[in-house]
C-alpha cells in the first residue's frame, strides 16, 4: 500500500534554513544539514529545499550544498530554486537530488517543463504553484520569494495545473499563500478543486497548524503529500507523534 | 571490495554512489569495459527514458559488456527495467539487455495518480541472499511509470493498482524497482546484503 508523505520544507537562504510569515519577517531556523538529518531520524518522508530568494535575484542554488545533502540522506529530497534551464537542473540531479522543483521560470518559459521532462524523465520533474484565493477564483502569482517583486501571471490556477501537467510535470506542490505561514489549516476546498484535475501525484502546501490539518488534507482533499514547515521547525508537532495519530486515524503513513 | 557504478551517461549517478560510501565502499564510476569486466560487484543505475538510456549504453560500446557478467550485478529502478528483454515506453519498443526474462510495460495505476511515487510496502514471493532482514510490510521508495509484471524472476512485489515486481533475480544479476538509495535502513540493507552475496 502506498503510504502518504509528510513533507518538512526547508527554505533556504544564504545557505541556512529560514522561515517566514506569508513570505515576509524571515527568522534563521538552523544548518541544513542539521536539520535534514533531524527530520530524516524523526521519520519525514522526503525533504524539500527551496532556495527562496533565487527566482528573485536571478541567481541559482547552489550544486554544493546538494552534494552535501545527498551524501548525508538515504531519504529523497526535491530542490527548488532558480532553475531556469536544462543545464541548470542537470547539474542539481547530478549532485544527487532526486527531484527539482520549478515555479517562476516555467510561468515565465512553460516549454521549460517539456524540456526538463524530456531531458530527466517526468518523474523528477514537480512544479511549484503559488496560488491565491479570491473568493473561489484561484489564481497563480510568481516570484512570492520576495512580497516587493511578486507578480500576478494573469493565469487561473486550474488551467495552470493541467498545462503543466501535459507539458510533463511529474507532481504539483499547491501552495495556497492565503495559509503560508499561518496555521489554521490546508485549504480544502481549493486542494479538492485542484485534486480533481490533477492527475499527477498532488502535495499540499501552506497552513498546516495541527494533527488534524493533516488528517483532513488526506481524508477530505486526498492529496498525495502534506508539506509543511514552521510546525516542524518550532517543534510544535513532532513527526513520530503525527504518524501516530494518522495511522490511528486510519490513514496509511510509514512508521 | 571493488564496485563500479555503470556511467550509462544518465544525470544522477551520485546519489546511489554516496549509499555505498555510507556502507563503507569506495565505488568507482566508469565506462571503461576492463574497470567494469573486473569489478566484484556492478551496479547499473538509471533514471529518465529506456531509449535514452539504451542509446547511451549502445553508444558506448557496453552492451555486450554487461550481457557478459558473470560477478554480482544489480539494476536499480530504469537499471533494473534494462536489464529485461523488451521495454514499451512512450509508444516505441526497445530491446533491453536481455538477462531477465519479459517485458517492461506500463504500470496499470487504474484511478490513482501517475507516476507511481512514494513509499510503499514490500512483500516476499521468493527468498532470497538479496532480503535477509528484510520482511513483508517493509518500506521502500519508488519514482516510476513502467514496471515488470509478476513472473518466475520476481523476489518480492508492491501494488499500486495492480501488483508488479518490486526485486527481481536471474543467476548472478537482480534488480531493485525502488531506490535502496533513498530507502532508508531497508534500502541499506539490501544494498549491504548485496555485497555480502557469495555465488
Amino acid at each position: 500500500m502506498l503510504t502518504r508523505r509528510i513533507i518538512p520544507c526547508l527554505d533556504v537562504r544564504d545557505g541556512r534554513v529560514v522561515k517566514g510569515v506569508q513570505f515576509r519577517n524571515h527568522e534563521d531556523v538552523g544548518d541544513i544539514i542539521d536539520l535534514a538529518l533531524r527530520y530524516r531520524d524523526e521519520g519525514a518522508d522526503e525533504l524539500v529545499f527551496y532556495d527562496i530568494t533565487a527566482s528573485v535575484d536571478d541567481r541559482t542554488v547552489s550544486p554544493e550544498w546538494v552534494g552535501k545533502v545527498s551524501r548525508a540522506l538515504d531519504i529523497p529530497f526535491c530542490v527548488a530554486g532558480g532553475i531556469k534551464t536544462v543545464e541548470a537542473a542537470g547539474a542539481r540531479l547530478a549532485a544527487g537530488a532526486d527531484k527539482i522543483s520549478v515555479n517562476s521560470p516555467a510561468l515565465m518559459r512553460p516549454d521549460l517543463i517539456n524540456e526538463l521532462s524530456d531531458a530527466y524523465g517526468v518523474q523528477c520533474i514537480v512544479v511549484g504553484i503559488d496560488t491565491f484565493a479570491d473568493g473561489e477564483i484561484y489564481r497563480v502569482k510568481s516570484h512570492t520569494g520576495d512580497p516587493d517583486k511578486t507578480r500576478e501571471t494573469g493565469r487561473l490556477t486550474l488551467d495552470w495545473v493541467q498545462d503543466v501537467v501535459q507539458r510533463g510535470a511529474g507532481e504539483i506542490v499547491l501552495n495556497c499563500m492565503n495559509r503560508d505561514g499561518v496555521r489554521k489549516g490546508y485549504d480544502l476546498e481549493q486542494l479538492k478543486a485542484v485534486r480533481a484535475v490533477c492527475e499527477v501525484p498532488l502535495i499540499a502546501s501552506g497552513g498546516a497548524g495541527a494533527t488534524e490539518h493533516f488528517e483532513d488534507v488526506f481524508k477530505r482533499a486526498n492529496v498525495d503529500g502534506a508539506l509543511a514547515a514552521s510546525v516542524f521547525h518550532k517543534s510544535v508537532i513532532a513527526i513520530p507523534d503525527l504518524k501516530a495519530d494518522l495511522r490511528r486515524a486510519g490513514i496509511e503513513v510509514r512508521l | 571490495m571493488s564496485l563500479v557504478i555503470v556511467d550509462t551517461g544518465c544525470a544522477n549517478l551520485a546519489s546511489v554512489q554516496y549509499a555505498f560510501e555510507r556502507l563503507g565502499i569506495e565505488p568507482l564510476v566508469s565506462d571503461d569495459p576492463v574497470t567494469i569486466l573486473s569489478a566484484e560487484r556492478v551496479v547499473l543505475p538509471g533514471v529518465g527514458s529506456a531509449p535514452f538510456a539504451m542509446r547511451g549504453i549502445h553508444a558506448k560500446g557496453l552492451g555486450p559488456v554487461l550481457q557478459s557478467l558473470k560477478q554480482p550485478v544489480i539494476g536499480i529502478c530504469l537499471g533494473m527495467q534494462l536489464l529485461y528483454e523488451t521495454l514499451e515506453e512512450g509508444g516505441e519498443t526497445v530491446e533491453g539487455l536481455g538477462l531477465i526474462p519479459g517485458t517492461i510495460e506500463k504500470l496499470q495505476t487504474g484511478d490513482l495518480p501517475a507516476p507511481h511515487m512514494g513509499w510503499n510496502t514490500l512483500q516476499t514471493v521468493k527468498q532470497d541472499p538479496l532480503l535477509n532482514g528484510i520482511s513483508d510490510g517493509d518500506y521502500a521508495y519508488f519514482v516510476h511509470s513502467y514496471a515488470a509484471f509478476v513472473s518466475d524472476s520476481t523476489l518480492m512485489t508492491a501494488e499500486y493498482g495492480s501488483a508488479f515486481t518490486a526485486i527481481t533475480r536471474s543467476k548472478n544479476v537482480w534488480g531493485c524497482q525502488f531506490h535502496p538509495e533513498r530507502s532508508s535502513k531497508t534500502g541499506a540493507l539490501i544494498l549491504k546484503n548485496f555485497l555480502d552475496i557469495n555465488l
